[in-house]
């Protein structure tokens, strides 16, 4: 095999980059019961990576795991050439991780552009006395915000919606803001926690072209779990295969297809 | 046709999140503002100042702190009594530990020192929730009434238990103690009030407000995209109480003169602060003054048809003003949780149709 | 045996006797909390209007006299009869029954799925508007009641304790009634929560309300019932409270005492709710005993508290709770 380690290039002429996080051997444990044992991946730069599996199979505790929410108990998680230390989830979301919610997590009592907002507290750093003050440096920055999320809202195309307090909008709408807030971070991973659950095939289309427009608009790198197999194998690059916690795939679409174990899981297996 | 916002663009994000976008509104709060500094002082008496006014603005100063706390971060206090006891102690001190300084700045002084207690009050809030955390700030408020009824450091010794207000001045008018006109201890309060009402609103409207407002919706997502817990929730508590002790430090020297902490800030005044909130609007600054407004002018009403009009006992009016707003609070969150700010909001809209409706 | 010793002893029985009533406020907010996840403030209240009522019923003074003096300038205040304690604590209970079923039709039913905290202030809102109906009802002057309970120094325990220690305790025999009425009544909850069919349907409704309704419980049923079981809770409490230091607001008060218990026992936890009253009890006594003259006295006002703010730092779901888990 060649090397990798720089990057290469797909079938269809896309450049992936080098490792940007990788797991290591990945444990969790909830008391007795195992979530995820001894699991390890990566994640490239630049690439669509999907995580898919039966229900229960750990996905989302993995996502957790990456989002710093849960702290395995082994294994390592290393980012960006150096080991991750156990932090709490807003360090974590610091450091240019962001992430949409299986459950929609948006706050409910504020309007679409609040929420988009809150995307970008790790570009906005003015002062207490700076914001009790406002004008000055606090609006400066405030307005320089507003103009980078305005483009991600027209982005995806929520501009009417831009003052509507979040909890009056339907479902497929509250996806597509969740999205805009995790875009408004400029994260350098980005993790969805299946996307297009609840959606009907229009709005799944619509979904999945926004997944790729923003991988190949702004060059984020996305790791996703979905459930709708066809998706998952339009849309990534690589997949990992998880069932019972366990780590039973992991390749491109083409050879997690072809992959015995996999099969076995999703059709199941005559047992003699 | 009232009341309108067609026509007025806004070709610029400033223009955009400026506290009040609508013109008219715009306008409509420059003429609160003339009439406030430069009509009322000239006019009133004694018995508007001590009976509504002042009340009014000390009240709606504590009911933003408090919305700023409950409205905004999500964190129900039931310890703005006991708040409001810190600034009230803390300013009594610092008169008479410094007198040459000016009462602006140990009134100030009270709201940093009561922040700080806020802070220590709040560190608890990080673990416990809900109504647990409410009842924990109950702990403050018992604590604090206590340690100013029994610690006689606080009230410099004084034989009644009491504290009282000497007299101090700003630009060598009285702006405390009883020689106090009318029009300097309003115009002193309306100052700070102001202050405060700008200060609320510019941190609500910004980041600040979007961290809080986060943890308030959702606690655990906020934390997941990126905001700290532990500073958010402790920011909200130092910022309300700030306001809650300026408060308290103004009831204590300029509207009341003297004070018994248990009769002054008893639990009671931390649900009267509460339902000013809750009636005005949790969430909203405008809904803090509204509350406010609306629950001095309550009882001033109740007497004067009660009492002074039907000739009922006084002890039967104040029954029924209890029976009053217990209802009012019920009804308000049944029919409208976000209070008289939000049947302000339908009214406009109301009116920005009207007297066209389709 | 030092003094000090045998009169820490004598503290801490009544410690004890105190931590149980305050136990039996708190019971009646688990009760409502289990069934609808309303955390009750008015509990006190409630406390307060049952002893109202026993009293104005029992002297047989005309409800709302003050007020219809007022309006008809009229000069009524007693129907000139006197009820016995047993049929006033039933025609009481008729009364808080009413309460019960007014609370839920004209509060809380409208505020179905709605937030706790939401909830929690509403409850706020009705323990200002029963004290003041209350107030209005009956009268604010501080009453006595007297349904035949036995008070005063026990003389055996007295006795006994004079015998062992040569200093006699004092235990009050209403503490003593009182305890065991609470004992009683917490055995009997629990029998009808665990064994009962309308036991068994509260549970439901407690955990899930839809999931109920979909079965075929009626919520509307259930949740009178719990608000009964409240009322009936206040109303032991009240006559216990009101017969020891007389029916007035500062019985109210005791409800707050009780939130500081059920943080300590955990809210959704019977025994939590007992074991939470004794420590408490037992807890702020000593602490006053021992260190209140030190500092100026007076620490039961906010021992309690302080007690279980420091408690949840360090457990936030109580002693019996259960253990929150956060997910996303």
């Amino acid at each position: 095999m060649l090397d990798q380690t720089e990057g290469f290039v797909t079938e269809d002429g896309r450049k992936i980059g080098p490792v940007v996080m990788e797991m290591k051997n990945i444990t969790l444990r909830f008391g007795g019961v195992v979530a995820i044992k001894d699991i390890s991946f990566d994640i490239r730069e630049g690439e669509i990576r999907a995580i898919i599996g039966p229900n229960g199979a750990g996905k989302s505790s993995m996502l957790n795991v990456i989002s710093g929410f849960y702290h395995p108990q082994e294994g390592e998680v290393w980012y960006k050439g150096a080991k991750r230390p156990a932090m709490k989830p807003y360090q974590v979301a610091r450091q240019g991780i962001a992430r949409t919610f299986q459950n929609i997590a948006l706050f409910e009592g504020m309007s679409v552009l609040d929420n988009v907002m809150t995307g970008r507290f790790r570009q906005m750093t003015s002062g207490f006395w700076a914001q009790a003050l406002w004008k000055g440096p606090a609006e400066r920055e405030e307005i320089a915000n507003r103009e980078a999320v305005e483009r991600i809202i027209d982005f995806l195309e929520i501009q009417h919606i831009r003052k509507t307090p979040v909890g009056r909008l339907p479902y497929g709408l509250k996806k597509r803001v969740e999205l805009a807030r995790a875009l408004a971070a400029e994260p350098s991973i980005l993790l969805l926690d299946e996307p297009m659950a609840g959606m009907n095939v229009e709005e799944k289309e619509d979904m999945s072209r926004f997944i790729l427009d923003v991988n190949d608009e702004f060059g984020t790198t996305i790791a996703l779990i979905e459930h709708d197999m066809g998706v998952v194998m339009d849309l990534s690059d690589r997949v990992v295969v998880m069932d019972y916690g366990k780590k039973i795939g992991d390749g491109t679409p083409d050879e997690v297809r072809n992959n015995q174990d996999v099969i076995d899981a999703y059709l199941g297996v005559a047992h003699d | 046709m009232l009341y309108r916002e067609a026509g007025d663009f806004k070709t610029s994000y400033v223009a955009d999140s400026q506290t009040f976008p609508i013109k008219f509104d715009r306008y409509r709060y420059y003429a609160v503002l003339i009439i406030g500094f430069a009509f009322i002082p000239f006019v009133i008496n004694d018995y508007w100042v001590n009976a509504i006014f002042l009340p009014f603005l000390i009240y709606s100063i504590a009911a933003i702190g408090l919305n700023i706390l409950t409205g905004y971060c999500g964190q129900v206090s039931l310890g703005t009594g006991g708040f409001m006891a810190v600034g009230a102690y803390a300013c009594y001190k610092l008169m008479t530990a410094f007198p040459e300084v000016s009462i602006l700045i140990h009134v100030l002084l009270a709201g940093g020192i009561t922040a700080g207690v806020g802070v220590l009050f709040g560190l608890p809030s990080l673990r416990i929730k809900g109504f647990y955390l409410a009842v924990a700030t109950l702990a403050a408020q018992f604590f604090l009434v206590w340690l100013f009824n029994r610690v006689p450091w606080f009230y410099n010794y004084s034989a009644s238990g009491q504290i009282n207000a000497p007299e101090r001045t700003m630009f060598g008018v009285p702006v405390t103690g009883p020689e106090t006109a009318a029009w300097a201890a309003y115009l002193f309060c309306l100052v700070l009030t102001v202050f405060c009402a700008l200060i609320a609103r510019n941190l609500t409207r910004g980041m600040m407000g979007r961290k809080w407002m986060a943890i308030r919706d959702m606690d655990i997502a906020a934390e997941i995209i990126g905001v700290n817990p532990l500073m958010a929730k402790l920011s909200a508590f130092a910022v309300s109480s700030f306001f809650v002790g300026v408060a308290g430090a103004l009831f204590f020297a300029v509207y009341l003169g003297a004070v018994e902490v248990g009769e002054a800030f008893g639990i009671t005044k931390s649900f009267l602060v509460l339902f000013m909130v809750i009636i005005g609007g949790l969430g909203s600054i405008f809904g803090s003054f509204a509350g406010a407004a609306f629950l001095v002018l309550l009882p001033v009403v109740l007497k004067l048809v009660g009492v002074d009009l039907l000739g009922w006992p006084t002890d039967l009016v104040a029954h029924l003003q209890l029976i009053i707003v217990g209802a009012l609070i019920v009804l308000f969150l049944i029919v409208e949780p976000h209070g008289l700010a939000q049947l302000w909001r339908v009214a406009k809209e109301k009116l920005r149709l009207w007297p066209f409706p389709h | 045996m030092p003094e000090q010793l045998i009169w820490g002893m004598e503290v801490f029985f009544n410690g004890l006797m105190a931590g149980v009533l305050y136990a039996l406020v708190a019971l009646g907010f688990v009760l409502i909390f289990k069934a609808s996840g309303i955390f009750n403030y008015a509990q006190g209240v409630m406390a307060l209007f049952a002893a109202l009522t026993l009293v104005g019923i029992m002297e047989g003074q005309v409800p709302f006299a003050h007020l219809i003096n007022a309006i008809f300038g009229t000069e009524i205040h007693h129907f000139g009869w006197h009820v016995p304690g047993l049929l006033a604590i039933l025609l009481t209970m008729v009364v808080m029954i009413a309460l019960a079923w007014a609370v839920n039709q004209f509060i809380f039913r409208h505020l179905v799925n709605q937030e706790p905290i939401i909830l929690f202030m509403a409850t706020i809102g009705l323990a200002y508007f029963l004290e003041g109906v209350g107030d209005i009802m009956w009268g604010s002057d501080i009453k006595k009641l007297d349904v035949g309970l036995p008070q005063g120094i026990n003389g055996p325990i007295d006795e006994l304790t004079y015998n062992i220690f040569n200093y006699g305790f004092f235990i009050d025999n209403l503490d003593l009634v009182a305890t065991l009425v609470a004992a009683l009544l917490v055995i009997a909850l629990v029998i009808f929560a665990q064994y009962s069919k309308q036991g068994r349907a509260m549970r439901a409704v407690a955990d899930d309300h839809q999931a109920a309704l979909s079965v075929g419980i009626s919520l509307n049923f259930i949740w009178v019932m719990v608000w009964s079981l409240a009322g009936f809770v206040a109303l032991v409490a009240g006559i216990m409270w009101g017969t020891k230091s007389g029916v007035q607001f500062s019985l109210s008060l005791i409800a707050l005492k009780a939130l500081p218990v059920l943080m300590l026992g955990g809210f959704t936890s019977i025994p939590g709710a007992i074991v939470g009253g004794l420590i408490i009890g037992v807890g702020e006594k000593l602490f006053e005993f021992a260190v209140g003259p030190m500092v100026g006295g007076a620490t039961e006002n906010w021992f309690a508290y302080v007690l279980a703010l420091l408690f949840l730092v360090f457990r936030p779901q109580g002693l019996f709770g259960e253990k929150i888990i956060e997910r996303v």
